[in-house]
């Protein structure tokens, strides 16, 4: 493949060398060589940061999306002493706050309200917003919204504004007055608010006129489906691993490695159409629970998803632990079990709870599977023959259906926050603690 | 005395069987999956299914959109990602320092993409790549008419991208230390600037372990749903997608969808299954590729 590479180079660089009075084109030559080597060297280094900056960015974005939910109170607050403030000052601040959104503002003026529609559907529509706080242009801009409501993408960035863009809010509430601000589209607010107290209870019922987002249901659910999943998949995950790489003689370990590898490689969603399909009617026949759809269900498929990885982890620790252990413990008269239970078992441990801790992080994460094969209510009781709703499913299933920027959108961002947490410092502590722990042990210390 | 040793053996074969019996019942699992699977699909795959679009309400026909989405899904994904990919894996080899703090930073950086879950990747498609990029591009190109702002399957893709991203990077990492450092060090020896070395013998030499990560991100972006439920993926949509801005049909959410949310689950069974196994039999040859190049790279690192 790599026939005689240097080809242009070598010609290049003897002709430099033979012809001694080229110094000078050589140096440039050589130059202009090394430009492309630093440039190629910035650009890699900029690229291979990029991981870094994704993680950075999923951590802005998804708790940007969910902050609204916290916000609602401090701005409560900002408002009242706002209003209280702008009661001497009103006149005087009106001036400053329409430099802001100059451009619109001439025309809501200026034209009657018919003519302003169109412009209010798109982002436009986010401008106005604002100005429902404090001014008559309330009526122009209650016919936008219910129509853009019809459209469905308009009316998220309408709350988007609302709630991200807090300082013109702040802005606009000067020149209202008591009234306006009374009337004024206050409903998110409180809602989140009230979602906020909601968070702790024990319903998760965002869609009702009483929305409800108590998380402990889905906490539970989740914490029920992985824990049934972990107690299925860890022992089965982890004696085969021992079996590969302990028992098997070299040839069956090439076949079931792969194997094992191979059920890494289908999708979660077949697993979980496998699941909804197969799984659940056979176990339902076999223990003859009520619902056909439960965390139990949910856990076993799950625990084929979560199988490769614990097994593929566990292998790498088990067949890291260092040969002589093995060697000295036959030596000193011991069977084969003996020393895989006892000597190379033990001496991997930190590695296989790094396994696990990464299984528990994949199963708790899981989305398909856990939509398909849970059942998806929001049940409380720890009956593991029961429906529940986890975490993730519950994002995928409702993210759908949720109007951009409202309450229960944020309460689902709110949900990504925490799954994404719990992950990366599971992953956190597999990472930093355990292999410290492991390189600890094997070099003996 | 003897009868210690003999209980000792019934114990040690005892476990020794179950840690055989464990690796045994994993490959039934799968061994089943495939079974019910191809039993149930293989009625229904024919030509005219993987050909044609679906007919009345999804209950007859094809799944061709779906296959076309998902091909056009995972072609995007991988030009996003591969070069990307590719390039942090090539830092990490060439340039770091093993034990920098910078490198140390990144791995940490790629193995926590690798565990984040897959539906948060479609959180921040949503919150990152719809609301912030392609609202602001709207807004700044458009003037505001909705275009970008919403699902579709650029975003979809990119999502994907970021996604298999670690598994590109895995792939060619582990393929670029299989490259001796003999041959490294003789490059330079010639005179060959580092980069020169990089491009024209690493990279050559890594081609296999690009491919093989190439393969192994189509396959997972082919069969991953959660990152793509609402960034662009569509339950049903009358032509294929000609634009990057368009919405798109997807094997795996086309699975779901039609197992959970259509009106007649029974009637569209063997739909579902052929579909289902299309995307196993699409997957599966991918891994199946990924893993004999990856045997064979393994085996000529060792020789």
């Amino acid at each position: 493949m790599i026939k005689n590479p240097f080809k242009k180079y070598t010609t290049g660089n003897s002709s430099g060398i033979n012809g001694t009075r080229n110094d000078q084109k050589h140096a440039i030559n050589r130059k202009r060589f090394r430009l492309s080597d630093f440039l190629a060297e910035r650009v890699i280094k900029g690229v291979a940061f990029m991981s870094i900056t994704i993680i950075i960015l999923i951590f802005v974005f998804v708790f940007r999306e969910a902050f609204p939910i916290f916000h609602s109170q401090k701005k409560e607050a900002v408002k009242t002493t706002e209003v209280t403030k702008n009661e001497q000052a009103s006149g005087e601040l009106k001036p400053e706050s329409y430099g802001s959104t100059e451009e619109l503002k001439p025309e809501t003026y200026g034209t009657p309200a018919e003519e302003l529609k169109p412009e209010s559907y798109g982002p436009p529509v986010e401008e106005l917003k604002p100005e429902t706080y404090g001014e008559p242009v309330e009526e122009l801009n209650k016919p936008a919204s219910s129509e853009s409501n019809t459209t469905t993408e308009a009316k998220p960035e309408q709350y988007g504004v609302d709630t991200s863009k807090d300082s013109t809010v702040a802005n606009y509430t000067n020149e209202s007055t008591e009234e306006t601000v009374a009337e004024a589209p206050k409903t998110p607010v409180d809602e989140n608010r009230q979602a906020l107290k909601t968070l702790n209870s024990q319903t998760w019922q965002p869609v009702s006129d009483d929305p409800r987002y108590g998380l402990w249901p889905l906490i539970i659910g989740t914490l029920k489906v992985t824990l049934i999943s972990i107690l299925f998949a860890a022992p089965l995950a982890i004696l085969a691993a021992l079996y590969t790489s302990v028992f098997a003689n070299k040839k069956i370990r090439e076949f079931i490695k792969p194997a094992i590898e191979l059920l890494a490689g289908i999708p979660s969603v077949v697993i979980g159409f496998f699941a909804l399909m197969i799984l659940a009617s056979f176990l339902q026949n076999l223990f003859g629970y009520d619902t056909r759809l439960n965390s139990f269900v949910g856990g076993i498929a799950m625990a084929l998803a979560a199988i490769p990885i614990i097994y593929t982890i566990a292998e790498d620790a088990l067949t890291s632990v260092p040969k002589t252990y093995y060697e000295a413990s036959l030596a000193l008269g011991a069977s084969k079990w003996q020393t895989a239970f006892f000597v190379i078992l033990p001496a991997a441990t930190p590695g296989i709870f790094a396994a696990i801790l990464l299984g528990i992080g994949r199963v708790f994460g899981e989305t398909m599977i856990a939509l398909m094969a849970t059942g998806n209510a929001a049940m409380m009781g720890i009956n593991p023959f029961e429906s529940v709703r986890t975490l993730s499913a519950t994002i995928g299933a409702e993210m759908a259906e949720v109007v951009f920027g409202d309450t229960h959108y944020s309460v689902l961002f709110l949900i990504g926050a925490l799954l994404f947490v719990f992950t990366f410092s599971l992953n956190a502590i597999a990472e930093f603690y355990v292999k410290g722990k492991l390189m600890k042990r094997i070099q003996g210390k | 005395m003897i009868t210690t040793t003999k209980r000792r053996d019934i114990k040690g074969a005892f476990l020794e069987g179950a840690t055989l019996t464990s690796a045994l019942l994993i490959i039934a699992i799968i061994v089943i999956i495939l079974f019910v699977i191809i039993k149930g699909g293989k009625g229904t795959l024919n030509w005219d299914f993987i050909t044609k679009f679906p007919e009345n309400g999804m209950t007859e026909g094809g799944i061709f959109p779906a296959i076309y989405g998902t091909a056009l899904l995972v072609i995007i994904m991988s030009i996003a990602a591969v070069p990307f990919g590719t390039i942090t894996a090539i830092y990490l080899t060439e340039y770091a320092k093993e034990n920098s703090l910078i490198a140390k930073t990144i791995r940490f950086a790629i193995r926590t993409l690798a565990v984040v879950p897959s539906i948060i990747f479609g959180l921040f498609g949503l919150g990152f790549f719809i609301q912030f990029v392609g609202v602001g591009m709207d807004k700044a190109f458009l003037g505001g008419a909705l275009k970008w702002g919403q699902p579709n399957i650029l975003w979809a893709s990119l999502t994907m991208a970021l996604l298999t991203l670690p598994v590109v990077i895995v792939s060619v990492e582990e393929a670029l230390r299989t490259i001796p450092r003999d041959l490294r060090e003789a490059s330079l020896a010639l005179g060959a600037t580092k980069w020169q070395t990089i491009r024209k013998v690493v990279i050559p030499g890594s081609f296999s372990g690009i491919m093989t990560g190439t393969i192994l991100a189509v396959s997972r972006g082919a069969g991953e749903v959660a990152p793509i439920l609402f960034t662009g993926a569509a339950y049903y949509i009358a032509q294929l997608p000609h634009s990057l801005s368009d919405q798109f049909m997807v094997l795996g959410y086309h699975v779901y969808i039609m197992s959970t949310q259509s009106a007649n689950v029974d009637k569209t069974l063997p739909i579902q299954f052929a579909t289902t196994l299309v995307l196993l039999i699409l997957t599966f040859s991918l891994n199946l590729t990924a893993i004999i190049i990856r045997y064979r790279i393994r085996r000529k690192a060792v020789r």
